[in-house]
This record gives C-alpha cells, structure tokens and sequence, in this order.
C-alpha cells in the first residue's frame, strides 16, 4: 500500500480572508517534514485545517488513503506556546499524562502503568527532575520539551508540532531536533511548523513551502532553491540569504 | 454557638436552611472553577440574572420556579453563544446584551406576576424561607453536578486545560461546553434560594480563586472550593441567625474573608511571602 499523506484541493477561509487557497500535495510518511513560509502565509492553518480544528471550505486530507478524521487518535499535536494557559493549576508530570488521555475510556482513570509511561517521557526530555514543577515555574524550553513528552506520551504514529522552537533556548532546540530525528528514524512522519529559515536543512527531510497557495513541494534541496524562495517570500535573493539559507 | 446548636435541633427550617446552603455551597466551589479558569466569570453572573423571567413565568403558570428558570438559563447560555459566534460582536459584549435583555423582562414578569414572593427574595435570597421541595430539588441538582463531573472528569479537564488538543483527538469540545453551562445553570437555580440573583457569582467565584490560590492541582482545587463554599455557608448562615442579619449578604462577606486570608497567607501567591522573598532578594 502506498504510504502517503494526501491533501488535495485545501481551501479555508477566515472571516472572508482566504488563508489558504487549492493546497494539494503528497507526501511520503516516515519522514521529517518541515511547513515554512512567511508570517500569515498560512502554516498553522495548514496543521489545523489537517487536525479539522478549523472549518474547511472544500478539499480532502487522507493519510494511507483514510480520511484524517478517523486515525484522530494517532496523531499528536503540539500547539504554540501561546495557546496555552500556563497559570493552569496542574503539574508538569500530569501535564504529560494528559497524552495517556486519548487512550483512556470513558469513566476510566489513568493507571499506573499510564503514570510510569508519563514519567519515562519526561524522562526522555530531560524534564524528569521537574515533575512536581507548576508549568508556569520553567523556562520556555523546558515547557516546549514538556509538551513534546506529552507527545511522546500518545504513543502516536504521525506528530504535528505549530512553532516548536519560537522563543527557546539552542540546548531545548537540540534536544527537541534530536527527539524528533529519532522519531523519523522509527518510522513516525513529524510535521513542523517552522519560521526560523536558517536551520531548515539541517532539520527536514522534506519541506511544505506556502504563501496561502503551495509554493513548492518535495525534498529540502529541491525547494530551497533560490528562484523558488523569493517567489514564496516576494523578497530579492540577498534578502533570504541574510535571512541564513544558503549559508 | 450552643444556641444555634440547641436552635438547629429544634426548628426544621432552620436544618432544611443549613443542608440547602452547605449543598449549594460545594456545587457552587466545584463549577466555579471550571468557570474561573475558563475565563466566563462573566457567563455566571449573566445566567444567573438571565433565568428571571423564567421564575416569573413559573409562579404565573403555578409550577416550581426551578423548571422556568433552567429552561431560561440555558437559553441564554445558547443566546449568547449564537451573538458572538456568528458576528463580530466579542463575547463579554454578546453576554452583556443578552444577559440586561433578558433581565429587563424578568423584571417587568415578577412585577405582573403578583406573587406573595417579591423580587427581593429572588434578587437576594432568602434561606429561612427555603422549603423541604426546595431542598430535595437542591439535592437532587447536587447529585446531578457532582455525578457529571466525577464520570467525566478526565474529559472536563483536558478540555478545560487544553482545548485544541482535546478537538484533536477527537472530544466534542463545543458539547462539552454547552454540559458545562448547564451545569453552570442548574447550580445557579440552586443558589437564588440561599444567595439570590444578585450575589450567586460571588459563591462561583470566590471560593474557587480562593483555592486557585491554594494549590497546583485542579482537582485539589475543586475540593478546595467546594470545602470553602460550604464553610462559607456554615459560618455565614450562624453569624446572620445570631446577628439577625441578611443571610446571603453573610455568605459573600465570610467567602470574601477566606479569599483575603488566601490573597494574603497563600506560600506560593499570597502577597505576604512575595513581598518577603523580594525583600530578602534585595538584601542579598
């Protein structure tokens, strides 16, 4: 069977304002797959409109020919930092916990084979000695890596990450890259929203390139290329080089 | 103190006055703080106000206040819902206009309806006078509350917390929201008899910052809030029944009390230690 994720003819509006406008692609899974583009071009619609927390006008999005609405359970999503109340009463051990939850039935509480997972995934984001920690009481890089062993934590095939790296430290940033590249190399897909144009080839394997339309598709080094960057960013080529691409 | 004692063993209504309030006290710290942390203190205060014209309705067709009132409660939950989400107009506007709206007409009903019960007692409660009916209703809507929030409290919490992700694997997110203001309103029917119209955020709100301010686990903070609600009750009803004062008024005054001792003492957010710690940084 073909292992691909499919979205073809994407369509989504915001109040009259076309976000995203006939996105179709395909993309193999098991690989690390960057979104980019510039501000308000339409990335973070794209996982949502894929996750269908947004309203879509009109396209499809399947992944191994089922429509995405039926694995909801084996994909998880990372918000932006910003979407979360980080004055929340809940500690960083039960914020990772609540990644057991989809897997959890109704009336059933999490078990303690559910809590030891939980603990292993904070383990593995170097966090274990901060459980006990309010979510509010870390540094950013610390509540993103958080967030990421609540991923881990799903025990999903397909990860979704909006702006993982905004606003964090480099030794979370590795650390977050490296967690991710292992997922990859497990076979998982891992989609990220990404701005930050400078570590691009070194993270993805493949790249979504957008400006409300999709720009370009297909491995890193097929999109990066000059031509095809200034037309997504509208910008001359000494802009994006300053910007750290083709360094 | 061994007066109220000897007082609550010989008067029924007195018992009937302090189980009514104790119940309404805990229901009211358990969805107060669903309400807190999901920013709708507003909502509270606007159903609260906006099942008025279905007391009215109730006393004119002869039926109990509780079945008018929760049908109007939740149409004012959808009413408001509708506002904001199908125009511009932002949602403390949206439950701004709906909520004086649906008041307004209350206010006019009550007046037309020429009831022996006033609009002071819906406005301000009056425990003395709550009824057996009453309480088994009281009780009946606890069971209901604290039953919902127990069963689905793994779902309540991730949505309350996290949203998006909730949506994303696949809870039903705006339901959940519409459970939550039912809730929200068969608690607020329950308190008009023991706080009244005007002062039933108070219970919802007070009690639960209160135990926001005590704690880094939501589910202790429920507990908190409910503790704190019926303490609230308990001491407010005694200090109204010796002092012959307005027992709803007492209420909102003790909870208010325990929310400053909070505000102050708390070790992690009272305003004491912080100034402490900041005076102890600027030494070093």
């Amino acid at each position: 069977m073909n292992q691909t994720i499919e979205v073809s003819d994407l369509n989504v509006s915001y109040y009259g304002n076309q976000a995203l406008k006939d996105v179709s692609f395909s993309l193999q899974t098991g690989n690390l797959i960057g979104i980019i583009g510039p501000n308000g071009a339409g990335k973070s619609t794209l996982i949502k409109a894929m996750l269908h927390l947004i309203p879509i006008e009109s396209g499809t999005i399947s992944i191994n020919e089922q429509p995405v609405k039926n694995l909801r359970r084996n994909i998880a999503y990372v918000p932006q930092r910003s979407d979360i109340d980080w004055d929340f009463p809940i500690t960083v051990k039960n914020t990772v916990l609540l990644g057991t939850y989809p897997n959890i039935k109704l009336f059933r509480r999490p078990t303690k084979a559910d809590k030891e997972w939980a603990l292993y995934c904070l383990e593995k984001v170097g966090m274990g000695n901060f459980a006990n920690r309010q979510i509010a009481e870390l540094s950013g890089g610390q509540q993103q890596r958080v967030f990421l062993a609540r991923a881990l934590a799903q025990k999903t095939d397909f990860l979704l990450l909006d702006e993982p790296f905004v606003g964090i430290d480099a030794a979370s940033e590795e650390m977050m890259i490296n967690i991710l590249r292992s997922l990859r190399d497990e076979g998982k897909t891992v989609m990220v929203v990404n701005h930050d144009l400078s570590k691009v080839e070194a993270y993805f394997d493949e790249l979504i390139l957008l400006n409300h339309t999709l720009v370009a598709t297909g491995p890193v080094h097929d999109v990066i290329r000059p031509e095809i960057m200034s037309k997504a960013y509208h910008t001359n080529l000494n802009m994006i080089q300053q910007m750290g691409v083709f360094s | 103190m061994m007066n109220f004692i000897a007082d609550l063993q010989q008067y029924d209504f007195l018992q009937t006055a302090l189980i009514t309030s104790i119940m309404v006290g805990i229901i009211c710290g358990v969805i107060g703080s669903f309400i807190i942390i999901r920013g709708l203190a507003l909502m509270g205060d606007a159903i609260s106000h906006a099942i008025l014209p279905g007391v009215a309705i109730s006393y004119m067709l002869g039926i109990n206040y509780f079945y008018g009132a929760v049908l109007f409660g939740i149409v004012s939950a959808v009413g408001i819902e509708l506002v904001s989400q199908n125009s511009r107009i932002k949602s403390d506007s949206a439950i701004g206009i709906v909520f004086t709206a649906f008041f307004a007409l209350g206010v006019l009903l009550i007046s037309k309806a020429q009831t022996a019960t006033d609009l002071t007692q819906i406005l301000f409660g009056s425990v003395l006078s709550v009824r057996q009916s009453d309480m088994i209703i009281t009780l009946i809507i606890s069971i209901i509350v604290l039953l919902v929030v127990v069963l689905f409290y793994k779902e309540l919490l991730i949505s309350t917390f996290d949203e998006t992700m909730a949506a994303a694997y696949g809870l039903p997110t705006k339901w959940i929201h519409y459970v939550i203001m039912i809730l929200l309103t068969l608690t607020t029917v329950a308190s008009l008899q023991t706080v009244g119209v005007v002062l039933v955020v108070a219970m919802l709100i007070t009690p639960a910052s209160t135990a926001y301010l005590l704690t880094n686990k939501f589910s202790v903070m429920i507990m908190l809030a409910a503790f704190f609600g019926a303490l609230s009750s308990v001491i407010g009803l005694y200090i109204s029944l010796e002092h012959n004062l307005e027992s709803g008024a007492v209420i909102v005054l003790v909870a208010t009390c325990l929310f400053l001792l909070a505000f102050i003492f708390s070790p992690k957010q009272g305003v004491l230690w912080r100034l402490f710690r900041s005076k102890n940084k600027g030494m070093l």
